[in-house]
């Protein structure tokens, strides 16, 4: 088998390429919502692109998004899935340079992609906009994420495989597969290249990937996070081992049907979309079981939620989970989606998402995992709990805001009047938004200032200390085959 | 319990747990994907629907540059203010030459997939410049640099249609020839104009749109 009872002197996790991967996250999670609040500046005075066409919104919010997922929201999960994988298979990482080399190429992706989308080299599909040059390359830095993932899990001294590595496997597998598909393109130029995929089936293609990127990627590669590290941080056993492998196979099975939800009432067949909106529903089970999983594992370690911000971070952002996912399925209704579909409706779930769950989670994770990486305290646990009031202001605000836009645009689009003639110009609706606009500037600049904050906590933890040398845990043999 | 030992092979196999994850995320898909690329009404033009033409093409390509579809979908349900709103919804045969979709996802302006004819081409120029000088309330951003730049400045309208033309595009090598001379002197908001322009009017309604609000 493959365990050994003596550990090698000289073998230690390699944590170095962790703390890296966890101050590019921060760096990309303070310019990517950065360029969040400045295109939200432009909805309010739209001559804020100065007539520059790097500045002008629709580049700009394709660089938000981007960096948001690619750099902020990747770099979080390979740090995690790197720190994570050695500590539940008790070993260091396999193929240590190529984990190096998979992070910072990553990073210098990641920063000429932004710099590519600013200059205007965008192919047009939704998360999706970078050119095939760069498709490739993430292509091949994703498979090295692979190899060096599944290659420290084949060398485990741990017989099971614990069940953070399933998520953060299948975010592998699945937006490996998901990316090379809806990526496929005939190249024009260096950076022109035009889809394999044509209309309506090009549609179908671009939900599959769109929908399930948040599906493996947002939800999934997170979920794994909240797996190893709730856990830790709460000190308590998963509490229900069971319910995490049915909700694992259910989310993986029915996430990916959902897709064409994003198409309701459009030009793709109807049974597609009926079927995409029935499974839409079943995904509230695995969803909802995986979010009480995490709720019931903290139960009993309440006292904890007092004084630690860390793990105050980490409950709120189940509880975003729990809302955004029950959110998505009623929009996935075709009669509710009648109203909700574009509109900021849309931006509102997408962020009770973004912010809710993906950042706080991340907070959470890196407000445990940056002191212990050093050996040291949090530089300040204060401005820690300062950062917990601002996220939480900031995510409840910008919902509202975007409720608020949402429901009156989809209300007022379709509002006719006793002859059924349209009863608002499309310009009288929009005319309507802007203290919705401002609400949600405010809002993302509270968000924003919490990061900026975390991140000036973090860096002061982390700064003059050398990372901590640790030593995979002896394991007896006993444990091994039990 | 049998099915947790079944799942106890699986979490103790990472051969067994790649495959198992690879196999039950891909049935989705290929239920949903797969009898779509193969369904001809997808891509089966309707009877009007023609290729871009190759200053209509460049002009595409800027919309996608300039990410216009953040803001503007070019996809009308068939719900009836929708209709009455922006004209006939859209049928899936106008959309076969469209590569990527660009159907979007947000409407912070109106739709535009029938916005082909609503408006003059100077009413275009000047809004696409200065948006506020006809729409006081816009937010729109201007776009004052479409004027500054040739058409066919990267000189690649030919790679472009050859590309296409590699994907079943009917593009004769007659046309792909004479594109560059039919964009000279053509700026770049000449093109997009010429795009929005021949949106959405390949559809000629018929009878059966008496009913086209129903669904």
């Amino acid at each position: 088998m493959m365990s050994s009872k003596e550990i090698p002197e000289d073998e230690y996790y390699h944590d170095s390429v962790v703390r890296f991967l966890v101050m590019c996250s921060l760096v990309w999670a303070v310019l990517g919502m950065a360029a969040g609040v400045y295109v939200a500046a432009e909805l309010v005075w739209p001559d804020l692109g100065f007539n520059q066409p790097w500045l002008s919104y629709g580049r700009v919010r394709t660089l938000h998004t981007n960096g948001i997922i690619f750099g902020f929201g990747v770099s979080a999960l390979m740090a995690t899935a790197f720190y994570s994988v050695q500590r539940t298979c008790h070993v260091p990482l396999r193929l240590p340079r190529l984990a190096w080399f998979t992070a910072v190429a990553w990073q210098l992706g990641v920063l000429a992609g932004g710099i590519s989308l600013l200059a205007g080299i965008n192919a047009g599909k939704e998360y999706a906009e970078l050119e095939w040059p760069f498709d490739i390359a993430i292509t091949l830095l994703w498979i090295y994420f692979g190899i060096v993932f599944f290659a420290t899990i084949a060398n485990r001294r741990i017989k099971p495989i614990y069940v953070s590595n399933w998520f953060y496997g299948a975010l592998i597998i699945v937006i490996a597969m998901l990316h090379v598909v809806n990526s496929l393109a005939m190249p024009a130029t260096l950076f022109k290249s035009y889809s394999l995929y044509a209309g309506s089936q090009d549609a179908i293609v671009q939900w599959w990937y769109g929908h399930n990127a948040v599906g493996f990627l947002l939800t999934g590669g997170f979920l794994g996070m909240m797996y190893y590290f709730l856990p830790k941080h709460a000190d308590r056993p998963i509490w229900s081992y069971r319910l995490s492998i049915v909700a694992f196979w259910a989310f993986t099975y029915s996430y990916i049907w959902a897709g064409p939800h994003h198409l309701h009432y459009s030009s793709i067949p109807d049974w597609v979309q009926n079927l995409a909106m029935v499974m839409s529903l079943i995904l509230l089970a695995p969803s909802w079981a995986t979010m009480v999983n995490g709720i019931m594992t903290v139960s009993g370690a309440w006292q904890k939620l007092r004084t630690d911000p860390a793990l105050k971070f980490i409950v709120l952002s189940l509880a975003f989970y729990g809302l955004a996912t029950f959110e998505g399925p009623m929009m996935a209704i075709k009669s509710v989606n009648v109203v909700s579909h574009f509109t900021d409706w849309t931006i509102g779930h997408v962020h009770s998402g973004a912010l809710g769950w993906n950042a706080l989670i991340t907070f959470g994770t890196f407000y445990f995992l940056v002191p212990r990486l050093v050996g040291a305290e949090l530089y300040s646990v204060r401005l820690a709990n300062i950062h917990f009031w601002m996220a939480l202001a900031g995510t409840m605000l910008y919902i509202l805001a975007m409720w608020g836009a949402g429901v009156s645009q989809g209300l007022l689009w379709l509002s006719l009047d006793q002859i059924g003639e349209l009863t608002f110009s499309f310009k009288d609706i929009m005319a309507s938004m802007p203290p919705y606009y401002l609400l949600r500037l405010v809002a993302g600049l509270i968000f924003l200032s919490g990061a900026v904050l975390m991140t000036f906590n973090l860096m002061m933890t982390v700064k003059g200390r050398a990372t901590v040398r640790i030593r995979p845990p002896a394991v007896s043999t006993s444990a091994v085959q039990s | 319990m049998n099915g947790l030992q079944l799942h106890k092979k699986l979490e103790e196999n990472s051969a067994l747990l790649i495959f198992g994850i690879l196999f039950v995320s891909s049935i989705g898909g290929l239920v949903q994907i797969l009898p779509s690329l193969f369904q001809e009404s997808l891509s089966t033009p309707t009877a009007n629907t023609r290729v871009y033409s190759p200053a209509e093409l460049i002009g595409r390509d800027i919309y996608i540059r300039e990410a216009c579809s953040v803001c503007h979908s070019q996809q009308i349900r068939p719900l009836l203010a929708e209709v009455e709103r922006y004209g006939p919804y859209s049928r899936a045969g106008e959309f076969v030459y469209d590569r990527p979709f660009l159907w979007g996802s947000k409407r912070t302006g109106p739709d535009l997939h029938r916005v082909g004819g609503k408006y003059s081409d100077i009413w275009h120029r000047v809004h696409l410049l200065n948006p506020r000088d006809v729409v006081p309330n816009s937010i729109m951003p201007a776009y004052p640099w479409l004027a500054d730049r040739a058409a066919n400045a990267g000189d690649d309208i030919q790679a472009r249609m050859r590309a296409l033309q590699r994907l079943g595009h009917p593009y004769d090598d007659a046309a792909i020839e004479a594109a560059p001379a039919a964009l000279a002197n053509m700026l770049e908001v000449d093109a997009l104009i010429a795009y929005l322009q021949v949106l959405g009017t390949a559809y000629v309604p018929d009878d059966s749109d008496e009913h086209g609000a129903e669904h």
